[in-house]
């Protein structure tokens, strides 16, 4: 019986020939990343929770500040610095400031054919490039920290063959939100989302970490593409090589398929507070905004602030409404200064945030408030997600989102 | 009979003949500034005074710095005020993330020379940089303004600084107000007004004075005034008036004190924790280790300060372990920063570059510390507590200085 | 003349208005909220022991910092009746007379003073502490006026015709 990717790269960490979904097996890990969601938890059980600890292989680490840059109260400073003088006295590869912890992981390590833990849900996104990317809690870090080793219960996967092409004005996010809105918050609980077709050959790398990215709002366990000539190149440019290059065998099983139409899709609006929730943006068009957010792991990169940039240039945001604009790493800030992007969203009266999680993590930066609504590329929009309880996310597309803060009210782009 | 800058201001406004220390009097205000971080009092004050209307609402300029970006939920609840209130009285001026309110207040004009100026926030000395008798006060007195125009004032003493000669290379305007807080003392200026003059006065910058004038309350002082020049002149966009070129100390105007200062004799300085008059050079503190470095605020966040820092930082790296913030302090600066390359140095070197506002100096977020850690700082104050716990030791410093550190990851003096 | 008693607590020189309300409580919505954290870098336990009618001794400069208002505010709804001080910083002097939180400077008490002891003062005129009386300086009669109408707020009710 053959395997689907997922299965290729689980049987290769587990070290057996086959793997078939609902089997256990015990694997190696290709790397492990924390960030300062949960690092000074997983520190504290290290010291304290273990008789003579000890790390498997700390260059398999990475240590990644982003939640709360720059810091915003005591306790996370001090949750922030166990992170930093772990990492410093094991020598685990740290980076603070630098951007979202996922960002900094594609742009840096993801290699196709990897299994990758990590102690944030959105790890999902490294399928982009062909890798087993999953979130774990920090308890199971900590086990794959200390051993490099962990076990996983095989995934089924489920195949969304996109055929077509997404139309002009319409973009990933526009696609997985429908995707998501389509088969629900738990349509693909526990299983891979195995993107292919010849759709998949229109969406470039960026595109396709939006898709993987948002996959755990679906209940995946991961989303995940085969690294083709696409992902092969974008890998080549950060010149990094494949640990192995897998695709799905023609026999292998699925537990569900769907076609999905590209050209199909329009521009949607996740309403709040679910993200399944999904309609077409047009029927939500009016709505007051009080806050607009562009950035995220999900849709911060240089093609979203290049969408954002040239729907806002010459225009400015509407008096009422605070547009955070937030890119999702260092070296997508440099690339957008070096574009100039940055002047045309300082120019039109944004609010131009260092590389973080932000508003997106909606612990302390660009909170909105009692009953105020923001519009958000962000990937979640829970009840208070972006702070108070009484407050509204709506998510929408960078240029949706964009074209609301000019508006001041959710527009179409 | 000689006049200080002070006492001219104030003849001016009040149109008294003559003018003396301790004399109580009425002056209005030319304009008033009110920021996001104190507005709702202002508001609740003013409606409690029974007021229906602005005084001149042309001359009352609202600008959101402390709280931009919001960091906590009740933040917000200050912009819905701010707004309700502008919309209610008709004020025009409002800046709701263009930058930290000093520097927009001279930045977008709204202070002239020999102008009298008030604001709902201490470092309202500031303006002073361009020959305006400027001070801080509290919300309930600026109610009180924004319904009658005006406010009683004791007419302060003067204290004359003379700086003369050229600076060393690694010294900036932030090394000399250290260096004379430190002389004088937390309280060595206290209710007194501070002139600036002299050779090095004039070579200055109105943006290295700004720096001066700014800090000029952590000796206590009322106000701090420079003479207007040429160089305000352009600053200001303006053609200075026969009364504005007259703003400097007569011969013999009555000065309580003269302080005089050789510039060659200044050294990089910091402002040890917890004390602003806690002065020692650089030299004296080097090899102290630190977790971070903060450049920006109304103090040192200009162009000439990122310039500064980016002289220092190029083609270098931010010590592994160090966090460089950096704030400019309006949105202007920011553009221009990029427009110069500033921006593409400073983020090349790694540093953590935010949206113009206050950001850690008033120390509600922006790069919180805790116990046990250390930060270099180019804002003006280094109270205990004020950047996290009272634990975390805060140094003041120039942006060169600061940017220096930021390399090495302990205090060091820039070359 | 006024007269009245209080128990004693004793801050140093330089008490500057982070220490007396630390700018992360800013934007809570009321004074009562904030009051709890009065003090809370130096002393975090003061603002839970002081007791309606007592008083504050400090050294030099004391409010100096910040413009904020909450500063003397808080330390009136404590409860505290007076601040006597070698000096005060000249923003939160304002800010009090404004408020009607009583100030008073008085060289020497400062230096004599030991915490929790009571001292009898006399508005304008001395403090007596253990047989010695320490004079107070007369406030200015503008001053004086704000304070007798009960505040600023309360005289510009007055000037608006209200109450």
């Amino acid at each position: 019986m053959g395997m689907t990717i997922a299965e290729k790269i689980i049987a290769a960490a587990a070290g057996v020939d086959h793997v078939k979904p609902g089997d256990i097996h015990t694997v190696n890990l290709d790397r492990l990343m924390s960030n300062d969601g949960t690092t000074h938890l997983t520190v504290d059980m290290y010291h304290n929770k273990l008789t003579n600890p000890r790390i498997a292989d700390p260059e398999k680490l990475v240590f990644i500040v982003d939640h709360n840059v720059p810091a915003d109260n005591p306790k996370t400073a001090a949750a922030q610095k166990k992170m930093r003088d772990f990492a410093r006295e094991h020598q685990i590869d740290f980076w603070e400031g630098k951007g979202v912890c996922h960002q900094i992981m594609m742009e840096n390590y993801v290699c196709p054919g990897e299994l990758i833990f990590g102690a944030d849900s959105h790890t999902c996104t490294y399928g982009a490039l062909g890798a087993f990317g999953t979130g774990v809690g920090c308890t199971d870090f900590l086990y794959g920290m200390v051993t490099g080793t962990s076990w996983v219960l095989v995934p089924e996967s489920v195949k969304f063959n996109l055929i077509g092409k997404l139309p002009e004005g319409v973009y990933p996010r526009d696609l997985m939100l429908t995707i998501i809105g389509q088969i629900g918050a738990n349509g693909c609980n526990y299983q891979v989302m195995e993107f292919c077709g010849e759709g998949a050959k229109t969406l470039s790398v960026n595109d396709r970490m939006v898709l993987c990215n948002l996959s755990v709002e679906a209940g995946a366990k991961t989303g995940i593409f085969e690294a083709d000539e696409i992902a092969l190149a974008y890998l080549q440019e950060q010149g990094r090589k494949p640990k192995a290059v897998y695709k799905s065998d023609p026999d292998a099983v699925y537990a569900r398929e769907y076609t999905i139409d590209l050209s199909a899709v329009e521009q949607v609006i996740a309403r709040p507070d679910f993200v399944d929730d999904v309609v077409p943006a047009k029927e939500v068009c009016g709505v007051k905004i009080d806050e607009a957010f562009l950035g995220s792991c999900n849709n911060g990169r240089i093609e979203e602030l290049r969408i954002g940039a040239g729907i806002i240039k010459g225009k400015k945001v509407a008096e009422s409404v605070r547009f955070l604009v937030v890119p999702a790493s260092l070296s997508v800030y440099k690339q957008a200064l070096k574009e100039g992007l940055i002047d045309i969203f300082m120019e039109s009266g944004a609010i131009v945030m260092n590389p973080n999680c932000s508003v997106c993590w909606g612990s302390c930066q660009g909170v909105i408030g009692e009953n105020e609504v923001l519009i958000s590329t962000g990937t979640r929009n829970f009840k208070g997600r972006a702070g108070h309880p009484s407050s509204k996310v709506y998510l929408g597309s960078a240029a949706t989102v964009t074209a609301s803060a000019i508006a001041g009210e959710i527009t179409l782009a | 009979m000689g006049y200080t800058i002070i006492e001219k201001i104030i003849r001016n406004n009040t149109g008294a003949q003559t003018v003396k220390p301790g004399d109580i009097v009425t002056v209005k205000a030319d304009r008033v500034m009110i920021h996001d971080i104190f507005i709702p009092f202002v508001a609740d004050k003013f409606e409690e005074m029974g007021f229906k209307k602005l005084w001149d609402p042309d001359k009352a300029v609202l600008i959101y710095d402390h709280l931009v970006p919001a960091s906590q939920l009740d933040d917000t609840r200050h912009f819905r005020i701010g707004d309700a209130f502008a919309a209610k009285y008709g004020m025009k001026h409002v800046h709701r993330s263009d930058g930290i309110c000093h520097q927009l207040m001279t930045e977008a004009g709204y202070v002239k020379p020999g102008d009298v100026v008030f604001g709902t926030d201490s470092h309202t000395t500031t303006y002073g940089c361009v020959g305006a008798f400027s001070s801080g006060i509290g919300y309930t007195e600026m109610a009180s303004i924004l319904g009658t125009g005006t406010m009683w004032i004791k007419v302060p003493e003067t204290i004359k600084v003379v700086i003369e000669g050229k600076l060393p290379d690694d010294v900036m305007s932030k090394d000399i107000i250290l260096r004379l807080i430190g002389d004088l003392g937390a309280d060595g200026a206290t209710y007194l007004a501070l002139e600036f003059t002299g050779s090095t006065v004039e070579e200055m910058s109105v943006s290295s004075r700004m720096t001066i004038a700014n800090m000029a309350v952590e000796a206590g002082a009322k106000c701090a005034l420079f003479t207007p020049d040429e160089k305000t002149a352009e600053y200001c966009e303006i053609q200075l008036s026969e009364f504005q070129k007259s703003l400097t100390g007569d011969e013999d105007g009555v000065y309580k004190k003269v302080i005089r200062y050789r510039a060659e004799d200044f050294v990089p300085v910091m402002a040890c924790p917890s004390q602003v008059d806690k002065i020692k050079p650089v030299s004296e503190l080097e090899g102290i280790a630190i977790d971070q470095v903060f450049i920006g605020s109304c103090t040192n966040g200009r162009l000439e300060d990122l310039a500064a820092a980016a002289g220092v930082l190029k083609d270098k790296k931010v010590a592994d372990y160090v966090k460089l913030i950096v704030t400019p302090a309006s949105r202007k600066i920011y553009q221009e920063a990029m427009e110069q390359g500033i921006m593409e140095i400073l983020s090349e070197a790694g540093a953590i570059i935010t949206h113009p506002g206050c950001g850690l100096c008033c120390g509600r977020t922006g790069g919180i510390l805790s116990d046990g850690e250390r930060v270099v700082a180019t804002n003006n104050r280094n109270f205990l507590g004020r950047m996290g716990t009272s634990k975390v030791e805060i140094y003041l410093a120039s942006p060169k200085t600061a940017a220096a550190c930021a390399l090495a990851g302990r205090i060091v003096s820039a070359e | 003349m006024e007269t009245f008693t209080g128990k004693v607590w004793v801050l140093g020189d330089d008490i500057d208005t982070d220490i007396i309300i630390p700018t992360e409580y800013l934007a809570l919505k009321t004074i009562d909220e904030m009051k709890q954290y009065g003090f809370s870098p130096l002393r975090p336990e003061l603002a839970g022991l002081i007791k309606e009618g007592d008083i504050i001794v400090a050294g030099k400069n004391f409010g100096c910092g910040s413009s904020r208002e909450q500063a003397p505010e808080i330390i009136k709804a404590l409860g505290v009746k007076c601040v006597i001080a070698k000096s005060f910083a000249r923003i939160f002097f304002r800010n009090s007379i404004n408020n009607g939180l009583l100030l008073m400077e008085q060289p020497d008490l400062y230096d004599d003073m030991t915490e929790g002891d009571v001292i009898k003062v006399t508005v304008n005129e001395h403090v007596e502490y253990q047989g010695r009386f320490y004079q107070i300086a007369s406030l200015p009669q503008n001053l004086v006026d704000i304070i007798s109408a009960g505040g600023l707020v309360k005289a510009m009710r007055k000037r608006n015709g209200l109450d």
